[in-house]
């Protein structure tokens, strides 16, 4: 095989796409430029079954009722994907988009609402560190599951970082595979929380050829009005 | 009651009292930042923000600037360089007074307030850190569930902004603005008490008389001032056809890092 240039934005981009296949509908919400590259990458394999919108573009917006549109599609369950971040993750599924100590994040966004609401909830956190994994959040933004009692259709299915890949069931995380470079111990060293461990975790597949083509090319273009310097960083070929 | 004709742009400013609750939009969504800067100059002070729905640039210049008194808004972030440095810094301090909210909270009470009605209920929500932190959203039973559901629901209370400010394509002589797919900006005219736009020029005839362009359309009814300001959204993005500022926005996340560099690049914009 010949060697290939494959920046971590590439890499984690043409994973999370992976989470979201099969998929008639994701959106992408601020400050989330990996995840829009994953989206529009999986646009581009769907070959028409996948909308995607990515909030503050005007040509990923198949919306024409205003900023509560995609809530209401939401609610009704007619959106099936969204990615989710963290200033911190737990092992329930639980994320703090809004501060730890007296550190502040920019803010929850749509995250306790959709957190509920969509059924395939898409983790993504690319610093894999006991400072971002912990045994537990100092804020519930969101919650990956719960409480007793209250109407929900949605939750996390899945954990990417910048080490590994999780799935998330019954309420808590299974190490699916590792990024190159990682191991099952690796992992766990960098990790505040338990998970268990999938019985065969193997190596996460990074991106074909004609992904990178596809995330260089197109994908970076259509992205370089809303996330200038993001673009700059995967068209360059250096690692972030 | 609406002005007749276009005013200035210092006029339109000027008409947003001390202490007003002033409603403004996404970064993306229209930002009528010449008109912010005129606000800024004329020394307003004790503003209550509310983001539709969240907040950027132009809430951390009027935090910098000692405009605010509190902010109600779901997520405050400069794009790519995240949370606003004057922002962080006014919290820091104390003396900022924030609420935080979520999205679709933020665009339910405005709905509620468009509607007269004093609250919608929304899904989600429940059992996190951020309604525990909201007195003011109430968990009510859904009372249509049947008896063995007990359906807890969060009822989110209408607001109605003293003020909504933002920055349009096109106005006419009539006072009709065209929003296009900015609909969240029709629910917020509708929602506050008056509506002040700039735009970017001025339609010779009616928008409303045009089949094509009055569903995109906020009649007159709503609005209290329009101001020409071409660019009016400078440095941020309007629309297509006015891309971002990247190199003045990246000079500001650095420079408002420190009290000098703000008080350096406000007095070099203010210009």
């Amino acid at each position: 095989m010949r060697e290939r240039d494959v920046t971590k934005s590439a890499f984690l981009a043409a994973v999370l796409a992976r989470c979201i296949a099969g998929s008639g509908s994701v959106a992408v919400g601020s400050n989330s430029p990996i995840p829009a590259a994953a989206a529009l990458l999986a646009e581009h394999k769907a070959a028409g079954r996948l909308t995607v919108f990515i909030l503050g573009s005007p040509r990923h917006n198949p919306f024409t009722d205003g900023g509560r549109e995609m809530f209401d599609f939401a609610a009704q369950g007619r959106l099936d994907s969204f990615f989710l971040g963290g200033g911190e993750i737990d092992g329930t599924g639980d994320i703090n988009l809004l501060r730890t100590g007296d550190h502040r994040f920019p803010g929850c966004y749509g995250a306790p609402y959709l957190m509920a609401l969509v059924p395939n909830i898409v983790l993504f956190r690319e610093e894999h560190s006991r400072r971002v994994l912990v045994p537990r959040v100092d804020f519930v933004s969101a919650r990956g599951s719960g409480p007793e009692g209250a109407y929900r259709t949605g939750g996390p299915k899945s954990l990417v970082t910048g080490r590994a890949v999780f799935r998330f069931t019954d309420g808590g995380f299974t190490l699916v595979s590792c990024h190159p470079g990682e191991t099952v111990e690796t992992i766990r060293a960098e990790t505040g929380f338990d998970f268990a461990v999938a019985a065969d975790p193997r190596p996460t597949e990074g991106p074909t050829d004609e992904d990178l083509q596809l995330l260089q090319g197109p994908i970076a273009s259509a992205l370089a009005p809303l996330y200038p310097r993001f673009t700059a960083r995967l068209l360059r070929g250096s690692h972030a | 009651m609406r002005d007749p004709g276009p005013v200035s742009v210092n006029a339109l400013a000027g008409s947003i009292p001390d202490g007003a609750r002033l409603a403004l939009p996404a970064d993306y969504g229209g930002v009528a930042m010449a008109a912010t800067f005129a606000l800024i100059r004329r020394g307003a002070r004790r503003l209550r923000l509310f983001g539709v729905p969240t907040s950027g640039l132009q809430t951390d210049l009027l935090i910098g600037a000692g405009a605010v008194e509190t902010l109600e808004t779901a997520g405050m972030a400069l794009g790519e360089s995240g949370v606003g440095p004057r922002f962080r810094d006014a919290l820091r301090a104390g003396g900022l007074v924030v609420r935080d909210s979520t999205c679709p909270a933020q665009h339910a009470a405005l709905q509620a307030g468009e509607k007269g009605i004093p609250f919608l209920p929304l899904r989600g929500i429940l059992g996190t850190d951020l309604l525990a932190g909201r007195q003011d959203w109430p968990v009510i039973r859904n009372p249509l569930a049947g008896e063995a559901d007990p359906d807890p629901i969060v009822l989110i209370p209408a607001v109605r902004p003293d003020v909504a400010l933002f920055h349009a394509a096109l106005a006419d002589a009539a006072g009709n603005v065209w929003i296009g797919l900015r609909r969240e900006l029709a629910t917020l005219a509708h929602a506050a008490r008056r509506t002040l736009v700039t735009v970017e020029a001025l339609h010779p005839g009616n928008l409303l008389e045009d089949p094509l362009m009055a569903p995109g359309t906020l009649p007159h009814l709503y609005v209290a001032q329009v101001a020409v300001a071409p660019g009016g959204s400078w440095p941020l993005a309007f629309g297509e056809s006015h891309p971002a500022d990247d190199g003045a926005l990246a000079r500001y996340s650095e420079a408002a890092k420190t009290d000098d560099g703000f008080a350096a690049i406000l007095a070099e914009w203010l210009r």
